[in-house]
């Protein structure tokens, strides 16, 4: 492990998409279940409980992709050509839930039509955005500084079995999340949507976690080599953990711990991507070095990061503060 | 021209969506300051109508908002997807610049948005004033980084090549400030203060229309026509200082806007013309001699440069820029017309009830975003060939990506932009149609939810009107 700029900034890099998908995942999650709720007055506290900080959740997402552009930009520049499709669908798709958001308000008569596109959205730019996971996962081909497959290349079994998987584990964050934001009828709802979906999620990740070894050599390596497996056999046995936590949080009906069980799977299992990738940034060809902008560039902008990602996260944090509690609790009835 | 070639294709789709987004911040940075000018007032004097005017504009600056943040999500992934090459190349300076933009604008605006949105009752008066303020600072800072970024495509300095092609930063300082990017800053944001008086001006005189004691229409109107006669002025002057930026640093560019083909000294002004950039001349110009040299040069017989000294592929469409550029300045003396106008109507004492002005400012409302699009397409059409300026080629910029796949995307944009963003036109002309008093609860969900706690816009009213209601009405 080389501790240099393009190491930190592919670390924090990282840390971008992981707190993207961490805040976006319950987010579009809430718009995953949205068809399972069919009262107009769930939907709308739903819709509630994520307003004030939706913005702020997708703003991760332009980080990790303006980052991309900023430090890793040959790596920007092969991953999006590469996902074409996947790309542009995703962010028509985040269009539509987006305004859904201030339109929903706005009409009467069209309203269905916003929790149409609502729900929808986030499903299909989840499904997009596990499709892309897939996509890198499996390998992108590079030659000569620029991507040199066709437009349907990301198109294969591996990915979308792991764009479904993403539907799935946003829906469980969502749901766990409306545990926490929610009570009564509706919290009782999604109690039994977690129950069911915990358990999916378990074992989409188990078999996806399986399927994967067997797709790069080096991933292969990565897990099942001794002594390297002393490294990485912590995190399957963490995410036994998690799912206990999880399921037992369920049963139990407990607020809290479901949804940071929830949390804690994503986080795990993006740990366990990141040691089959490491030190790749586009797999099999790029490493981050090789994709790194020239030092000036990343360390100018690393010293802004280093100020200011502290100061967003507080006031981040501030805003999540100012909303905490059940939504629409007060004198809702 | 043939019509699956991909760059073309990527052009198209790049100006299409941009122009889509541009016209959202535009309206947004002006309508933030706005917002934070009446929250000020509101908490300085107590008076209400300022509160109703800011839950009045705070709705339909969330509208919009929100359009503008979508809108703007796409654009940063298509440098990747269409503009690959560039991106490879240019990134490691534009990359850090807009890197700034998120970090600094963009987390800024969104995370104080819900507070301002939906906290007043959460927060308190002084930290939701803070929150509106963080919104407006934010809508700035955004502007400021990505013209810096736009602006180093137009006049790129403070770099070096590396061996792979790479522009490499080496100095921040001169790529950051720019020579360009004073000018450009300054015009674009008193532009967007524009584009909202204008905006602001045509729904204050649309209610003063149908009902001149309206209190909150007359605020409004007054507010946007003193905006309207002191920035108009001053934006014309920096339009003709940017000019001059330009004729130093982009010759090509000017000679193109001006319709000059021949090199000549006292050249003269053209106002209407046909460039024809085949014949490489102006058909049919009606002209003022002289003129031309004495704007660009202060001089009577100055030299003016023409598109002949160019190679023809060098050389921008004159056609396009000629034309949006006499759009955009036409607009601007109308603009400044407007201004002088209310001013001679409050010397008066008649600017609440003269029809006709009201009647011009209501048909002006939309010439800021016209005057928006028209500045940027002279800007962005007149640095062609080239997507930094004459180092690296527009041709040479794209991505490798099928002609059919571009197409596909630029077809499925086009669709989704017009029904999406065209459904959201019309939510803000209905929101914009009802007078600053009343309808504040429009719709029956937002009746029934205000007793639900975390509400969208409407919660506030809740305060609104409780503040206003003691007093009555005016
Ligand atoms: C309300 C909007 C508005 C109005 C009334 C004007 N402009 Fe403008 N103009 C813009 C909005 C704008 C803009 C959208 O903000 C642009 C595009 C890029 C930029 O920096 O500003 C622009 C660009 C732009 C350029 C191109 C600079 C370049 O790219 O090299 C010039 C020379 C002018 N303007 C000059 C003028 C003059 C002489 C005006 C006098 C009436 C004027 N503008 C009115
Ligand atoms: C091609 C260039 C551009 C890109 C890539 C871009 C990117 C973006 C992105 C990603 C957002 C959403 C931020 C969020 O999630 O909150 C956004 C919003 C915004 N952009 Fe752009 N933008 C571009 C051009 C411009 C220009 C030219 C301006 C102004 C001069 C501008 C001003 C803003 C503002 C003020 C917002 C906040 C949302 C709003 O006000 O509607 N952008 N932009
Ligand atoms: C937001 C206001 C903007 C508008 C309305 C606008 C408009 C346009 C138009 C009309 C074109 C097509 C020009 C042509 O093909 O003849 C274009 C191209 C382009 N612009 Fe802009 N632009 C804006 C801002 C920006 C910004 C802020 C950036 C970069 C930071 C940018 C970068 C580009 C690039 C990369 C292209 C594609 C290559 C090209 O055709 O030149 N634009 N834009």
């Amino acid at each position: 492990m080389i501790l240099d700029l393009a190491f930190i900034w592919a670390a924090i890099i990282a840390f971008a998409v992981l707190a993207y998908v961490m805040m976006d995942g319950f987010d579009l999650g809430i718009g995953i279940l949205f068809p399972f709720y069919k009262a107009e007055a769930d939907r709308d506290r739903m819709m509630n409980s994520v307003a004030p900080v939706w913005d702020g959740n997708e703003t991760w997402l332009v980080l990790g992709g303006g980052g991309l552009f900023a430090v890793f930009p040959l790596a920007y520049a092969t991953i999006m050509p590469a996902l074409y499709a996947p790309i542009v669908i995703m962010l028509l798709a985040l269009v539509f839930r987006g305004v859904a958001f201030e339109f929903r308000w706005r009409t009467t008569r069209g309203k269905f039509l916003w929790d149409w596109a609502f729900a929808s959205g986030s499903i299909v730019a989840t499904f997009a955005q596990g499709i892309a996971l897939g996509t890198i996962v499996q390998g992108i081909p590079i030659a000569d500084r620029a991507y040199a497959g066709g437009w349907w290349t990301w198109l294969t079994p591996f990915s979308l079995f792991t764009g479904l998987a993403l539907v799935v584990g946003y829906a469980l964050l969502g749901a766990t999340w409306l545990i926490l934001k929610t009570d009564e009828k509706l919290q009782d709802r999604s109690y039994r949507f977690a129950l069911v979906l915990g358990p999916v999620t378990l074992f989409l990740i188990g078999l996806v976690s399986l399927w994967t070894p067997f797709l790069e050599p080096l991933y292969m390596e990565r897990w099942f080599s001794w002594p390297r497996m002393l490294y990485t056999i912590p995190v399957p046995l963490l995410v036994a953990l998690a799912a206990y936590l999880l399921i037992k949080g369920i049963l139990k009906r407990e607020e809290l711990t479901p949804f940071l069980a929830s949390l804690a799977l994503f986080i795990l299992s993006f740990i366990g991507i990141g040691i089959s990738f490491y030190p790749y940034i586009v797999p099999p060809t790029l490493t981050i070095w090789d994709a790194a902008a020239p030092q000036e560039s990343l360390g100018f902008l690393l010293v802004g990061a280093v100020v200011l990602v502290p100061i967003i996260l507080a006031y981040t944090a501030y805003a999540y503060w100012v909303f905490r509690g059940k939504v629409g609790s007060e004198g809702y009835h | 021209m043939d019509g699956f070639d991909p760059v073309l294709l990527a052009r198209w789709q790049f100006a299409f969506t941009v122009s889509f987004h541009i016209v959202f911040p535009a309206f947004s940075i002006g309508l933030a300051s706005y917002l934070a000018v009446l929250e000020a007032l509101w908490l300085s004097t107590g008076r209400t109508t300022y509160l109703t005017l800011f839950n009045y504009w705070k709705k339909i600056f969330a509208v919009a908002f929100a359009m503008g943040v979508v809108s703007g999500l796409v654009m940063s992934y298509q440098f990747g997807t269409n503009w690959s090459v560039f991106s490879d190349k240019a990134g490691p300076i534009i990359g850090p610049l807009m890197g700034y933009e998120v970090l600094t604008a963009f987390f800024l605006e969104a995370g104080f948005l819900g507070v301002m949105l939906f906290g007043l009752n959460k927060v308190g008066k002084g930290l939701h004033f803070v929150a509106t303020l963080m919104v407006a600072i934010g809508t700035f800072i955004s502007a400021f980084w990505i013209l810096s970024a736009n602006s180093w495509m137009q006049t790129p300095v403070g770099y070096t090549i590396n061996a792979a092609g790479q522009f490499v930063p080496a100095d921040w300082w001169a790529i950051i400030f720019n020579p360009s990017f004073p000018y450009r800053l300054v015009h674009m944001v008193i532009a967007a203060y524009l584009t909202t008086a204008l905006v602001v001006g045509a729904v204050g005189a649309w209610h003063l229309l149908r009902d001149k004691m309206n209190d909150g229409a007359g605020v409004m109107f007054s507010m946007a026509m003193w905006m309207l006669a002191i920035v108009a002025p001053i934006q014309i002057l920096a339009g003709d200082l940017h000019g001059l930026n330009t004729l130093e640093h982009q010759p090509a560019k000017i000679a193109a806007m001006e319709g000059h083909f021949e090199t000549r000294a006292g050249a003269p002004l053209i106002l209407f013309g046909w460039p024809d950039m085949e014949a490489e001349k102006t058909l049919y110009e009606i002209a003022i001699p002289s003129l031309g040299s004495l704007i660009l040069t202060h001089e009577w017989n100055g030299v003016v440069r023409g598109l002949k000294e160019w190679p023809k592929e060098d050389r921008p469409n004159a056609l396009i820029v000629f034309w949006s550029f006499r759009i955009m300045v036409g607009l601007g003396f109308l603009m400044f017309g407007l201004g002088l106008w209310s001013l001679w109507g409050r010397m008066r004492r008649r600017l609440y009830d003269t029809k006709a002005l009201h009647a011009a400012a209501l048909l002006m409302g939309p010439t800021g975003f016209v005057a928006v699009l028209a500045g940027w397409v002279t800007t962005e059409a007149g640095r062609q060939p080239y997507t930094v300026y004459g180092l690296l080629r527009t041709a040479d910029s794209a991505a490798p990506i099928a002609a059919q796949a571009v197409a596909a995307s630029l077809i499925a944009f086009v669709v989704v932009y017009f029904f999406v963003f065209g459904a959201g036109v019309f939510y803000l002309l209905r929101l914009m149609s009802k007078p600053p008093h009343e309808g504040e609860a429009d719709s029956p969900s937002d009746a029934h939810l205000r007793s639900a706690g975390i509400v969208p816009a409407p919660a506030l009213e809740t305060v609104g009107e409780l503040a206003i209601h003691p007093e009555g009405r005016r």
